[in-house]
């Protein structure tokens, strides 16, 4: 076959040409066409329908009056949105979200950075430390929710075993939502801060090495090469693992349902949607109108991340 | 200077500052076995890292340790850390209370029908996008890369309308198909073929190979460690998946294992339930930690992905 083509002469390849080539491009054009919507187009269609056509729907819900499971439902426009942020919960749910995110993103990544500086020392036992720091992060929510749940317990778990042995009792942490608060934080930091270890670690492993040893030859100590040549090196690793926590902290939802099911004190954002359609009043319309807003926010930081992004590249 | 120090593999070494110390480092801390460095080294390389490992560890073994606790040794005043024996009647008790044997099987099958189609569906999509003429190719992958940055939770009430309405409450596929789609595999696995050398293909597409036969035989093979990463990433989210299963299923015999430790945890939540819990939490976390062990390294590269290249 190939033996042909290279020994048929080039004059005859050339007068047949220019029509046929142009034909073969065509169907070879429609050809590709065929195949490109062949292998993409089942992936496309479940994103469509599955992740993009609820956005849509969400917006539309949101602005009915409707009871999940309910065959009437009335249009009232923006009623959902404005007794939402009139209401009581406003406060509390929109505080809630920001405590939580704010002390979790911030707690994860100076821990994560902290732990990343652990592990990037020159000692044996670093690569399995880096495993087993990361393996909460991959572990399922509800299972770490029900083991740290056993380890909180006022009455049998090993805390109130400590706090006792050191004369103190153990605060109710499940009944009082501030504390509610604070053990799913607690939980949830411990869960993700792997995460933001390991991608410190690659960050400070991809430090160029000639400029620290030049801080050292000038007479910069440890902890003065950490504060003004790592941490200002590492910030686009610290704004690339600001935005993705703070994305997944505001999704949060695993840890706050088996540990604080009625949301006592925890209900956040995506807690008090979920809540309200299919906890207790199966408020529909209302619930979308919660994960609009949501959204909303989450939208906002993924935007400001492009833009910054964009700063980044020029600035490495 | 160099005769204080017999084997000096670091340069440093020979010129008087030691990367972990200032210059004026006594010339003491430059040998390998001197007492100070010792008890630096193990003040600030092991101590972190053991701590932290710890920290990581102790709650875990603390779930295993318990899972073997009988009642009395859990309602007690006095701590005891080891179990009396190793009573497995807590995992007995846990899969008669609640069908724990269905929702493995059902999370087993979720999680390998789902996994399995997902990255089929990557790998036909990312080699669309890489190898294939077509004209949107751009818009379409930017709709994908939108797609990556929606997040699940928002879309529950309208997936769930949805689903519920074509009958899919209470089943397995009704669990599975909304997570089909897969951005995350397309984006990662694009990106990876991106990298592919273009005279591979050629060789392939001389000798008259199609696209079907040039993705399987020579795109997919070579992509390999790209496709496990893709794969094992996939198996643990779905695996670990809570929230959609949650709503979607409220009946024992469609649950995964997260829903069915809920119903355990609603069955079991006094004191004297916690081996159980804990029972069933390891019922939950082990395989993923087994196959996390095995693999970390394909699963660590795969949930950072995007932080070194931002």
């Amino acid at each position: 076959m190939t033996r042909q083509l290279t020994d048929r002469p080039a004059a005859t390849a050339r007068a047949v040409t220019p029509d046929q080539r142009r034909g073969r491009w065509s169907a070879r054009t429609r050809r590709d066409f065929i195949v490109f919507l062949a292998l993409a187009l089942p992936n496309l269609a479940l994103i469509a329908v599955f992740t993009y056509l609820p956005l849509i729907n969400n917006i539309y819900y949101s602005t009915l009056d409707w009871t999940l499971g309910s065959a009437n439902a009335t249009v009232v426009g923006f009623d959902n949105y404005i007794n939402f942020f009139t209401s009581t919960d406003a406060p509390t749910v929109l505080g809630t979200t920001a405590i939580f995110t704010v002390v979790t993103v911030g707690g994860s990544m100076v821990l994560g950075l902290l732990v990343a500086l652990a592990l990037n020392s020159k000692v044996r036992g670093t690569t399995f430390a880096r495993s087993a720091v990361f393996a909460p992060y991959v572990l399922s929510g509800v299972g770490v929710g029900l083991v740290w749940l056993f380890i909180f317990d006022p009455g049998y778990g090993v805390l109130s075993w400590l706090l006792r042995g050191i004369g103190q009792q153990s605060p109710q942490w499940i009944n009082d939502p501030q504390l509610s608060l604070v053990m799913v934080i607690i939980v949830y930091i411990w869960k993700n801060l792997g995460y933001c270890a390991v991608v410190y670690l690659a960050g400070l492993q991809s430090l160029p090495k000639d400029v620290m040893e030049a801080a050292s030859l000038d007479g910069a100590n440890g902890f003065r090469r950490f504060i003004s040549m790592s941490v200002p090196l590492l910030s686009p690793t610290t704004f690339f693992l600001l935005i993705t926590t703070m994305l997944s902290s505001l999704q949060a939802f695993d840890l706050i349902r088996i540990m604080t099911p009625l949301g006592n004190g925890t209900s956040t954002l995506i807690y008090e949607a979920y809540l309200q359609a299919f906890g207790a009043y199966n408020r529909a319309g209302y619930s979308a109108s919660i994960s609009v807003v949501l959204f909303a926010i989450l939208l906002i930081i993924t935007v400001l991340q492009l833009r910054f992004v964009e700063r980044k590249v020029h600035y490495s | 200077m160099s005769t204080l120090s017999p084997v000096s593999p670091d340069p440093a070494a020979g010129t008087g500052y030691a990367p972990d110390g200032g210059p004026e480092v006594p010339l003491q801390r430059n040998r390998p076995f001197s007492r100070a460095n010792l008890v630096q080294t193990i003040a600030g390389g092991y101590v972190p890292l053991i701590l932290a490992t710890l920290v990581v560890v102790v709650p875990l073994l603390w779930m295993l340790l318990s899972s073997f606790k009988q009642p009395g040794e859990i309602v007690t005043t006095d701590l005891k850390i080891l179990p009396e024996s190793l009573n497995l009647d807590n995992y007995r008790t846990a899969m008669t209370t609640v069908p724990f044997g269905q929702f493995f099987l059902n999370s087993l099958i979720v999680t390998t029908v789902g996994s399995t189609v997902k990255v089929i569906l990557a790998i036909l999509t990312a080699y669309a996008l890489v190898f294939v003429r077509f004209p949107f190719k751009n818009v379409i992958f930017v709709v994908i890369l939108v797609a990556l940055m929606v997040p699940p939770q928002v879309s529950i009430l309208p997936n769930y309308i949805l689903i519920a309405g074509i009958g899919g409450k209470n089943t397995l596929w009704g669990i599975i198909l909304p997570g089909l789609g897969t951005a995350f595999g397309t984006f990662l696995l694009r990106q990876h073929f991106m990298t592919l050398p273009a005279s591979i293909l050629e060789a392939a597409e001389i000798d008259g190979a199609g696209h079907w036969r040039r993705l399987w035989q020579v795109v997919a093979p070579v992509s390999l460690p790209s496709i496990a990463t893709v794969a094992l990433v996939t198996v643990v989210s779905e695996w670990n998946d809570y929230i959609w299963p949650l709503i979607i299923t409220d009946r024992p015999e469609t649950m995964t294992l997260p829903v069915g430790l809920t119903l355990l945890q609603n069955s079991e939540g006094n004191g004297a339930g916690w081996g159980i819990l804990m029972a069933g939490a390891m019922l939950v976390i082990v395989p993923i930690l087994l196959v996390f062990a095995a693999l970390q390294r394909y699963i660590v590269a795969g949930l950072t992905q995007g932080s070194v290249t931002g």
